[in-house]
């Protein structure tokens, strides 16, 4: 019990290892949500309003990379980035970088899918009203990701509860290098296979806080918008 | 106000009526719905069309309205084959709400037809005011009553402006009080000058609204006629069995 009291004194004290190590984990897995949102929306769009040849296969390995392994992901990157690998020349492996990029690889099917599912189903609802105004085919995308904007908000938070939450990725590519490329999940199993178990577990309370907290905004937004807007 | 004064007159003297059908056909897959329909719509007094179940009625408004092509056979607009649609407006039997507000579910079909942002928010009340939804503008339009929502349906349709409107049994899952409702905005819009086509199977509704009656029964036009004959005096055995209340399939 002593390590749990030190654990929170620990996470009260301002001690600014503890905060660097916070503050990564949120800029990393901030920054990849939003990359792969930046592809994850206009993809999931087109494969539910665009027919193709393939399209359903498409479908179907989006919907499957969702349970991506991210080990598997890690080391897709790292061999994409060593030095001997096809982008090693950009020198970016063991540094945040590699790490977004990593993390946006893993978030981007969950974000394309979920974004294709929400998409498809409003398209099936509005398709006939919206061919009787005569909306044109740019007006049709654009109402479609506004009148899923709550969902698509769900969806980037979804995103978000995976990137923070997972260990494998970020450290295969980033190293878990102390003070540069050290998250709360590299910390959090370092620091227990050492035996520092208040800081592990430190890290552990803010972690699961920061899951609470963003799916306390995920249900909120989504209450917000059914009263607002049904 | 410029752009909507060169919007208006863009429409004149490019009437999308009459709307005339010739032979058309329209099939899905082996099943013909619609067989060889040959049919004039002029502007006056509603037209109502009539008739059972899978009479082919709502197949035929989305034919009219040029939401769907003829598998054979041709439609024109006033003698026109294709057009923009611009001048033609639907409601349908479930309309959709979009997630948001009563008003901006008006001002979207506002937009849509090129008004100007300044000139929506009062359109968009003058409009709520005819329908009977001035109170509820800022209520999430899914959270209406069924009623409620076909009135809004109404309202955006009567945002395009349009020289005729098309209805598919906009009362059919409404209670008495919420198809008067429906049936007094229809009335008025069609005394405002708009062509009224509308699909119902409720003849009460049909007596109460047409100006003529179109008679369907297994995707062909069994009669066309004046409403009062068509009631007083059917010509077909068919309308006359629809209209003792005999099932005609």
């Amino acid at each position: 019990m002593s390590e749990g009291a030190s654990a929170i004194e620990l996470v009260f004290s301002g001690d600014t290892g503890l905060y660097s190590i916070i503050g990564l984990s949120l800029y990393v897995s901030l920054s990849a949500v939003a990359l792969a949102a930046l592809v994850g929306f206009p993809l999931g769009a087109l494969l539910a309003l665009v027919p193709f040849p393939g399209r359903s296969f498409v479908v179907v390995v989006v919907n499957a990379f969702m349970g991506l392994p991210p080990v598997v992901v890690g080391l897709a990157v790292y061999l994409l980035l060593s030095r001997a690998g096809p982008l090693g020349s950009l020198g970016i492996l063991f540094t945040p970088r590699a790490m977004i990029i990593a993390q946006a690889l893993l978030v981007l099917p969950i974000i394309a899918a979920l974004a294709r599912q929400t998409i498809e189903d409003l398209w099936t609802e509005y398709r006939d009203e919206l061919t009787a105004m005569r909306i044109g085919p740019a007006g049709c995308v654009k109402t479609l990701l506004w009148d899923a904007r709550f969902s698509l908000v769900t969806t980037l938070l979804a995103g978000f509860g995976r990137a923070a939450a997972e260990v494998g990725t970020v450290m295969i590519v980033g190293g878990n290098i102390d003070g540069f490329t050290r998250t709360m999940t590299t910390a959090i199993a370092l620091e227990t296979s050492k035996g520092d178990l208040p800081l592990a577990i430190g890290l552990g309370i803010v972690l699961i806080t920061l899951v609470i907290g963003v799916n306390g905004i995920a249900s909120g937004v989504r209450r917000y918008g059914e009263v607002r807007a049904g | 106000m410029a752009k909507f004064a060169r919007g208006e007159w863009m429409h004149a003297g490019m009437s999308d009526l009459p709307i005339s059908l010739d032979a058309a056909t329209v099939r899905a897959g082996a099943v013909t719905i619609l067989d060889g329909i040959s049919l004039s719509i002029s502007p006056g007094e509603p037209t109502l069309l009539v008739g059972p179940n899978g009479s082919g009625k709502s197949t035929l408004i989305r034919l009219g309205m040029g939401l769907i092509e003829a598998s054979a056979g041709r439609v024109q607009w006033g003698g026109r084959t294709a057009d923009d649609g611009k001048r033609r407006a639907m409601v349908f039997q479930r309309p959709v709400m979009l997630r948001r507000t009563v008003a901006e579910n008006v001002a979207y079909a506002l937009a849509s037809r090129g008004i100007p942002r300044g000139e929506r928010a009062g359109r968009t009340s003058a409009l709520l005011e005819r329908v009977g939804l001035a109170q509820l503008s800022d209520r999430a339009a899914r959270r209406l009553s069924g009623g409620e929502q076909q009135r809004l349906a109404l309202a955006r349709a009567l945002a395009r402006d349009p020289e005729v409107l098309f209805l598919d049994e906009p009362t059919a899952s409404l209670d008495p009080a919420a198809t008067k409702a429906v049936e007094d905005i229809v009335r008025a819009t069609a005394t405002s000058g708009v062509k009224i086509v509308m699909a119902t199977h409720d003849l009460g509704q049909a007596r109460r609204l047409a100006g003529d009656i179109v008679f369907l029964v297994r995707g062909r036009v069994i009669e066309h006629a004046p409403a009062a004959r068509f009631f007083s005096t059917p010509a077909t055995p068919e309308a006359a069995a629809f209209l003792r209340g005999d099932l005609v399939i």
